[in-house]
């Protein structure tokens, strides 16, 4: 399992791999609102842990559709679906990569992009550990969308269209948090103890109902 | 060991592509899957190899003592399909290395099973600088660094050379030799002794 975690890391930094598009994305999304919002920093730090969530969540998204695709494109997905002990685990691991090279530089850029949207150190803290915990569940959630998409060409669309709608408690709970952590009354551990627990459930959930996709779509 | 096919059906949307298929292989034996294209001969092997559910039938492996492994037959074969299974970003070395900690039991290091297929020269070369006769023997090198006892080939030959053509028998020989089971869809005849032929129509 290791040696697939080094695989996924090694494939995604090569040629085409596309691990940097995530943060690049994420900072486009991040850059482009201050210019929508206009100059009122005090409006824009409001809004900002909503930003930064929303680039996060849509930066995660991308490359979900060459979780699964890729690897059934070259005939290794048969490989690995026949060779796989438990598929269940194999997927953890593809989806814990496609974590570290997308979620991960996003929780470390999010310093640079809360100083852009006028976010106080504070709330800056508060984000990095609130995408932190909750980043992770996208991938997990993710996988099950690339596994029933696996057979379309360009599936990445209906994946991010499968993929939204359960991510939603996601965005919910981690915005709450930051909220929280920012603004007296709002309470912080009770959000982010939800955001824990929604990335613990899909962590477990996510690649068994992706396993059961994957092992019924072969063709 | 022994495998053993019986009444095998495959479905596909609904409709029946292959049904009763039956046969017996034991250690050292070769079978040789052949039919007009289109016949059925691939949904067979990945029937075989459990990457299609069975829509009647058993595929069953047993060992020796007439006991039937622990476990998924899938988890005992090397299936080599139409594609190579390797990333074409990564070197020859990469690509084998990461097959043979992901199968587990090693058998060949990298080094030898690439020099079987006469490739060592490539092994530091980026996977897709190959020629697609190279690629093949790339992958057929990939059977040999994880030991499997039965080994599933799709059309293992497609883009070799006679003389590769000629390595590749060399390599089922000792295989089938050492007490593996081959089922292969070819039209090369392999010229093991005990190989048997399966004919497929539709």
């Amino acid at each position: 399992m290791l040696a697939l975690l080094k695989r996924e890391i090694k494939l995604s930094v090569r040629a085409g791999g596309g691990a940097l598009t995530g943060v690049l994305f994420f900072l486009v999304v991040v850059t482009v609102f201050p210019f929508a919002v206009g100059p009122d920093t005090r409006l824009l730090s409001h809004l900002a842990p909503a930003i930064l969530w929303i680039g996060a969540l849509l930066a995660s998204l991308l490359g979900l559709d060459r979780l699964f695709a890729q690897d059934r494109e070259d005939g290794s997905l048969d490989v690995i679906v026949m060779q796989s002990h438990m598929l269940a685990v194999t997927i953890f691991v593809k989806a814990f990569a496609h974590w570290l090279v997308t979620g991960l530089p996003l929780v470390l850029a999010t310093p640079v992009f809360g100083v852009m949207l006028n976010l106080s150190g504070l709330g800056i803290a508060a984000t990095m550990v609130s995408l932190l915990a909750g980043t992770p569940a996208i991938s997990f959630i993710g996988a099950v969308g690339a596994a029933v998409s696996v057979k379309l060409p360009r599936g990445g669309m209906l994946i991010s269209i499968l993929v939204l709608p359960l991510v939603i408690p996601v965005l919910i709970f981690g915005v709450g948090a930051i909220t929280g952590a920012l603004e007296d009354p709002a309470p912080f551990t009770a959000p982010f103890l939800f955001l824990c627990a929604i990335t613990l459930f899909t962590s477990v959930l996510g690649p068994l109902a992706a396993s059961v996709m994957l092992r019924h779509s072969a063709d | 060991m022994k495998l053993i096919v019986e009444n095998m059906a495959i479905e596909r949307g609904g409709q029946e592509i292959v049904s009763d298929i039956s046969f017996e292989l034991h250690s050292g034996d070769a079978l040789i899957v052949k039919g007009e294209n289109g016949s059925g001969k691939s949904t067979t092997l990945r029937g075989i190899s459990g990457l299609l559910p069975l829509a009647g039938g058993r595929v069953e492996l047993f060992d020796e003592t007439g006991k039937q492994f622990e476990g998924e037959m899938r988890e005992y074969c090397h299936y080599l399909g139409h594609q190579n299974a390797m990333k074409p970003a990564l070197s020859v070395r990469e690509n084998l290395e990461f097959w043979q900690q992901f199968c587990g039991n090693p058998e060949l290091t990298v080094e030898e099973a690439l020099d079987e297929v006469d490739l060592l020269h490539t092994i530091d070369l980026p996977f897709h600088y190959l020629s697609a006769g190279q690629k093949r023997r790339v992958s057929i090198a990939r059977l040999m660094v994880s030991d499997r006892p039965v080994w599933i080939l799709d059309e293992p030959t497609s883009g070799l050379d006679s003389q590769s053509v000629n390595v590749f028998t060399g390599i089922c020989h000792a295989f089938c030799d050492d007490g593996g089971i081959l089922i292969a869809a070819t039209h090369l005849p392999l010229g093991i002794e005990t190989e048997k032929i399966l004919e497929i129509s539709n």
